[in-house]
């Protein structure tokens, strides 16, 4: 009887032996390569650092100025550009101006780095329909492994910091930007694709002249998921210590300091509701021309 | 149009149509290389379905077009007009056959050779219209010459007479968004046109739109064709439309031309049932010339032109004393005669409905 009332498994020793194995190789490897793999990612590091200092060195009124601007021209809406005024002031006023200008410099770098790899990536993969079911199960697993599971070896191998926040805020605001490339790209009308062709379009004008900029309004729509959820790891990267406003929450929750973790949370989502408004309208505008029906 | 004059063509065209489609086959689906010789041996598409999973979309197409004409396609959906037109410039792969254009075979170009072949030969006009939405109407119509690699500035310069050709001055700078179908017909048309390709593919190009715009579009069409002489492929369900501008006319049905050249012809004498019913509602009056309907020899009356209408040419008829007139050609020249009751016969002859229900 025990056997249908006991699943069949690996002995307890082997199976404790089998995770020795792996954990020792990993930890063997990660220490021949380590150092390299560091210095592989030193670039990132620098530019992190540099940027943050920009931004906490640089005077406040210029900050604000470049934050009203930044927020008028991707939205056209003096209320927007207001509105994030007041947001920042208010949490500066409050003491969390240099955590914030970490937060954002550390976001602005993660979004960069996933529109650099996400949309070549999802160009790919809408060309060509293997790369497509290759890729596809790849970002099904990075949106819902656990997050501490990827980050523990990231952490064993490049310690604690900076770079292994960065990687870990972009192995889970990747897949949106990748996703919405290659369906905006699949999406564009086949009757237009075959006007292109019919007029002797290369693969590369029709991609540069139809699809992409067809396709812009989803690939966009996937920029401001992929900030929205690089600013939702904001808390974990701290756990493996990134500066910013994600530091003073964990230590909140560690202490149960309501006020503190209530006032670092509300500037997050602050943030988060700016970035999403600018750029949700700024995609808006980039389809006005879909709208435009004057003759009526 | 006088029969010499389309007699001496037909000699001409025979030696060098413009475009030649031989043999062309296209079967969808895996294997269809490997049902050729059946369809050939005469499986029908239904059997083809049913029995193999493959669809039969042309079979056996030979059809020679002429230079600086309009050839008609016509057919019902699913009768493969569509599919042999996108033949022509390979937007579609055949199963078997060959494309000749200019002595050319289409179907042995290499992929840049096709590419070239696409920029300079050819040029379409689709149904839905096929537009660039994010670009303006001018950078549509320069479209096609932005693909050659033609400088921003002169493809503007010289898509700028197409957009006046065909009424849109003033609009350039609208997107296609902004404006009615038969505008958006009107960009797509002259998108066409400004690549000053010999041939001209237009796929249902005007069944989109309402009627009276579609005339309108007809007009515009017959009346550039007057200059520029292109040797245009159309595809219509509509026979009105096929009788009005087809110089010739194919017609197509489950993959197969069932008939083919002078639109008189093919009322005078369709080929079989299913023609026979296609053609049972159309206004014999109005689309029958009296060339169809000539004699020899020659009477004391007054001429008409060998392409008059019937119902033009009954009431002169029927003021004569005989009952007969002369046709002339273009140039006036006596070339026979026409009789009322040869005029009134040609109305009345209606094969079809008695046999309504054959052809199913």
């Amino acid at each position: 009887m025990d056997f249908l009332t006991e699943f069949p498994s690996l002995g307890k020793r082997d199976l404790r032996d089998l995770k020795k194995t792996i954990d020792g190789s990993f930890r063997e490897w990660s220490r021949t390569y380590g150092d390299a793999i560091e210095a592989f990612f030193d670039p990132l590091y620098f530019f992190l650092v540099w940027l943050e200092k920009l931004l906490i060195a640089a005077p406040w009124p210029i900050i604000l100025i470049l934050v009203a601007s930044f927020a008028y021209l991707g939205s056209r809406s003096w209320k927007l550009a207001l509105g994030s005024v007041i947001s920042f002031m208010l949490i500066g006023y409050f003491g969390m101006w240099k955590d914030m200008m970490a937060t954002i410099s550390l976001i602005s770098v993660a979004t960069l780095i996933c529109i650099a790899v996400g949309i070549p990536i999802g160009i790919l993969m809408s060309r060509y329909d293997r790369v497509q079911s290759a890729i596809t199960p790849i970002l099904d697993l990075m949106q819902t492994i656990p997050i501490f599971v990827y980050l523990l070896p990231v952490v064993m191998l490049l310690g604690i910091g900076r770079v292994p926040g960065l990687i870990a805020v972009c192995v889970y605001a990747l897949p949106p930007i990748i996703r919405l490339t290659n369906l905006g790209i699949r999406l564009v009308d086949k009757e237009i694709l075959e006007a292109a062709d019919a007029f002797g379009s290369s693969y590369r004008q029709k991609l540069f002249e139809v699809q992409l900029p067809l396709a812009l309004p989803n690939i966009f729509a996937g920029v401001n998921q992929t900030i929205m959820m690089a600013l939702a790891m904001v808390v974990i990267a701290s756990m493996i210590g990134v500066k910013g406003l994600g530091m003073p929450v964990l230590q909140a929750v560690q202490n149960q300091y309501l006020t503190l973790g209530l006032m670092n949370g509300l500037a997050i989502v602050a943030l988060a509701i700016i970035f999403d408004r600018v750029s949700q309208r700024y995609g808006q505008r980039l389809q006005a021309h879909r709208f435009g029906k004057e003759h009526e | 149009m006088d029969r010499d004059f389309k007699l001496i063509g037909l000699v001409r065209n025979m030696s060098e149509a413009k475009l030649k489609i031989k043999n062309l086959f296209k079967i969808f689906g895996n294997k269809g290389r490997s049902f050729i010789s059946s369809v050939e041996k005469g499986m029908s598409k239904q059997e083809l379905l049913d029995k193999h999973g493959h669809v039969l979309g042309l079979n056996n197409i030979n059809l020679d077009i002429s230079e600086q004409r309009i050839q008609v396609i016509m057919g019902l959906s699913g009768s493969g007009k569509s599919t042999l037109i996108r033949h022509i410039n390979r937007l579609i792969e055949p199963t078997s056959g060959e494309i000749y254009v200019d002595n050319e075979n289409v179907l042995k170009m290499s992929q840049s050779e096709l590419r070239e072949f696409r920029r300079k030969k050819t040029s379409m006009v689709f149904q839905k219209f096929a537009l660039l939405p994010h670009k303006t109407v001018a950078q549509n119509v320069a479209y096609g010459l932005t693909i050659q690699g033609v400088s921003e500035g002169e493809a503007k310069e010289r898509s700028h007479k197409w957009i006046d050709s065909v009424g849109l001055a003033g609009f350039e700078e609208r997107f296609p968004a902004q404006l009615s179908g038969g505008m958006q017909q009107r960009v797509g048309l002259a998108r066409a046109l400004a690549t000053d390709a010999p041939i001209l593919l237009m796929d249902e190009a005007f069944s989109a739109l309402d009627p009276l715009i579609r005339t309108d579009m007809q007009n515009i069409l017959l009346e550039l064709q007057k200059e520029l002489h292109k040797t245009i492929v159309f595809i219509t369900h509509d026979l009105d439309e096929a009788l009005r501008i087809g110089d010739n006319i194919a017609i197509l049905r489950d993959g197969k031309v069932i008939q083919k050249g002078d639109p008189q012809n093919i009322i005078m004498n369709p080929a079989d049932d299913y023609i026979s019913d296609f053609i049972k509602d159309i206004n014999r009056s109005k689309v029958i010339e009296i060339r169809s309907i000539m004699q020899k020899g020659t009477t004391k009356g007054s001429s008409l032109k060998s392409s008059c209408s019937l119902e033009d040419a009954l009431k002169t008829l029927n003021s004569e004393k005989d009952k007969q007139c002369n046709v002339v050609n273009e140039e006036g020249k006596k070339i026979g005669k026409v009789t009322l009751d040869a005029a009134i016969n040609a109305l009345l002859r209606d094969k079809s409905t008695k046999s309504l229900e054959k052809y199913k």
